[in-house]
């Protein structure tokens, strides 16, 4: 096991060194920095010594240098918008982020495993139908657009719901203020979860209720919930591991519209601002460590998979 | 030679009798031949411009104007159907050139390997290990924003499945009989590429182009709501949903954003069904079939 994480670290490194140097050269064609300073009141003169003091003129390679230097230090730069450190704005934004995306995975998760197996069991019943109907509805609605739909419904007509925010400003706080604002973005993202997953897991189950095992495990007349429980739903935990390494990615990157519409003080906002006001540090920063922890997720995914099926070797 | 067209023939029938069996795929086609052909034919089905100032501002729908009017007086109708075209060709424009690439680098990965395979893989991973919306967003950022730079970002983002797909295949059919026997009698490295390897992994890359369709037309949507897409005045189904994050028009004017919402989720359902339907029907054995 140990031989098998150094040798798939050692894989996974070059990878994370191209990273880097996309990332980097990413925000460097996007343009000079520079451009955001610039107005009528500021001088060329003044962005020469600008230039000259954040190192522009120097070539590439030696930016590129400098800039993993200071990351291998935990030093992500200084925000060009806001001057603060990049990694404490990361720092005071990565709670509500994981919050939020932890509870709509819980809830995806809570949603999907049930429900798909219960559309491979009962294939091409009524509420199979309605399964797989509402997976394809969950896969095809844009999330901004559900998002507009719920705050329409229950902020506009109802006037239930707060339309965004994480807490009331000026209001007491508390649990459940912080609950019914988290109520329309968990809804949004546990639904974009939710479509593929109930897919994949009905289409798994559907494969392992097929296989010759089950047969067996059947004609020996254990019953029907025996069946299903003991022998059907262990081996059904791999595909389940799968869609949990899918919604790595999804954890990161899926939340920036849908904290942009429901102004979630999270990753998502931070880096859309970011991107909106080209605040390179930011978003190079945010690039960095949502692929780092994309390739950390598909390792641990691979080790999860060794330790619910015996039958995968580690080479 | 003739023996051979009649099977192929069969298996293009036999196919098509499976996909007839899946009833939501033939209604996903029959909505999406409706919605293609009102959007292509747009000009002969609508009297108004989608650019021209007809009617008051804001107007809710009457007899007149089916969908009522926007905030500059121009007729929503003419702008949904304009603005179909324009998702439309965004989706089937990079989807093509991602598709392209994928193939490209797939069968170059899979025949040649080696180093070469390396290389492309391994890249592959790390475009694959940025947060896919997020790249989208960084390169819209860069990019003048327009028609043309939305299809060359989306075509070159979305690539690395289909080439990993390509690539799986490609390894299985290098060492399948058939085209061993080629290259030992001495074909052109062109004709096993691109005449017996190619033809032979296209299926399952167009069944996936269909998902890469959908996804296109879903993150043309999202990046011209943002206002990084297609720009007004012309019109698209993102655009158009654009407006709706201002409260008034969101609480007073439904008219404006139901519609092109409403458009977008049927022309991604029916996508997503038939190339569900397409997938089971080429390989019946894979899906375990849905519905």
């Amino acid at each position: 096991m140990g031989k098998y994480i150094f040798k798939r670290l050692l894989i996974a490194l070059p990878v994370l060194i191209g990273i880097t140097v996309i990332d980097y050269l990413l925000m460097t064609a996007a343009g000079n920095p520079l451009d955001m300073i610039s107005g009528a009141r500021v001088s060329e003169a003044a962005k020469a010594v600008r230039a000259e003091q954040l190192g522009l003129n120097d070539p590439i390679f030696l930016q590129y240098g400098r800039w993993i230097w200071q990351i291998l230090h935990g030093n992500f730069g200084i925000s060009l918008k806001t001057r603060q450190p990049v990694s404490e704005m990361i720092l005071s934004h990565l709670g509500p982020t994981l919050l939020l995306m932890g509870v709509s995975l819980l809830i995806s998760f809570l949603f999907t495993i049930p429900f798909g197996v219960y559309s491979a069991v009962h294939q091409y019943q009524a509420g199979d139908y309605l399964i797989v109907g509402f997976s394809f509805f969950a896969m095809s609605i844009p999330g901004f657009f559900l998002s507009l739909l719920l705050i329409y419904i229950f902020t506009v007509r109802l006037q239930l719901l707060p339309s965004g925010g994480m807490m009331t400003l000026g209001g007491g706080g508390g649990f459940l203020d912080l609950a019914r604002h988290m109520v329309m973005p968990v809804l949004v993202l546990s639904v974009s979860m939710t479509g593929t997953n109930l897919r994949y897991i009905r289409s798994a189950v559907l494969e392992i209720l097929g296989a010759d095992y089950l047969r067996t495990a059947q004609a020996k007349g254990i019953g029907r919930f025996r069946v299903i429980s003991r022998h059907a739903l262990r081996n059904a935990l791999i595909p389940v591991i799968t869609v949990f390494g899918m919604e790595i990615p999804v954890l990161f990157g899926g939340s920036i519209i849908v904290e942009q519409i429901f102004n979630w003080p999270g990753l998502g906002l931070l880096t859309m601002s970011a991107i909106l006001s080209r605040d390179y540090p930011v978003i190079m920063a945010v690039g960095l460590i949502s692929a780092v922890i994309v390739l950390i997720g598909n390792l641990v995914t691979d080790l999860l998979y060794a330790l619910a099926d015996p039958q995968v070797t580690l080479t | 030679m003739r023996k051979r067209e009649e099977k192929s023939s069969s298996y293009i029938h036999m196919i098509f009798q499976r996909f007839r069996r899946h009833r939501m795929a033939l209604s996903g086609v029959v909505i999406l031949v409706l919605i293609t052909g009102a959007a292509v034919f747009a000009p002969l089905l609508i009297r108004y411009s989608p650019l021209e100032i007809v009617g008051k501002f804001s107007a809710p729908p009457d007899q007149n104007f089916l969908l009522g009017t926007d905030q500059s007086g121009r007729d929503v109708l003419a702008r949904l159907l304009y603005g179909t075209r324009t998702s439309l060709l965004v989706g089937l424009l990079a989807t093509t050139l991602s598709t392209a690439i994928g193939i490209l680098l797939g069968l170059v990965s899979g025949y040649f390997g080696g180093i070469l395979d390396m290389l492309i893989m391994r890249f592959t991973d790390m475009v694959m290990s940025f947060p896919y919306i997020l790249l989208i967003l960084v390169c819209a950022a860069i990019f003048e924003p327009g028609l043309k730079s939305i299809i060359l970002i989306l075509g070159f983002v979305d690539w690395p499945g289909a080439a990993r797909l390509v690539r799986g295949n490609t390894l299985a059919l290098r060492e399948s009989n058939f085209v061993k026997e080629s290259r030992l009698s001495g074909m052109p490295r062109r004709y096993l590429l691109f005449s017996e390897i190619l033809p032979n992994t296209l299926a399952p890359v167009l069944v996936y182009a269909t998902s890469v369709l959908a996804l296109s037309i879903l993150d043309e949507a999202a990046l011209s709501f943002l206002g990084m897409g297609v720009q007004p005045p012309d019109p698209s189904l993102g655009n158009m949903l654009n407006g709706a994050q201002s409260l008034t028009i969101l609480t007073s004017k439904p008219w404006l954003w139901i519609p092109p919402g409403l458009v977008i989720v049927l022309l991604v359902t029916a996508i997503n069904f038939i190339g569900d339907a397409l997938r089971d029907a080429l390989d019946p054995a894979s899906g375990g079939g849905s519905l």
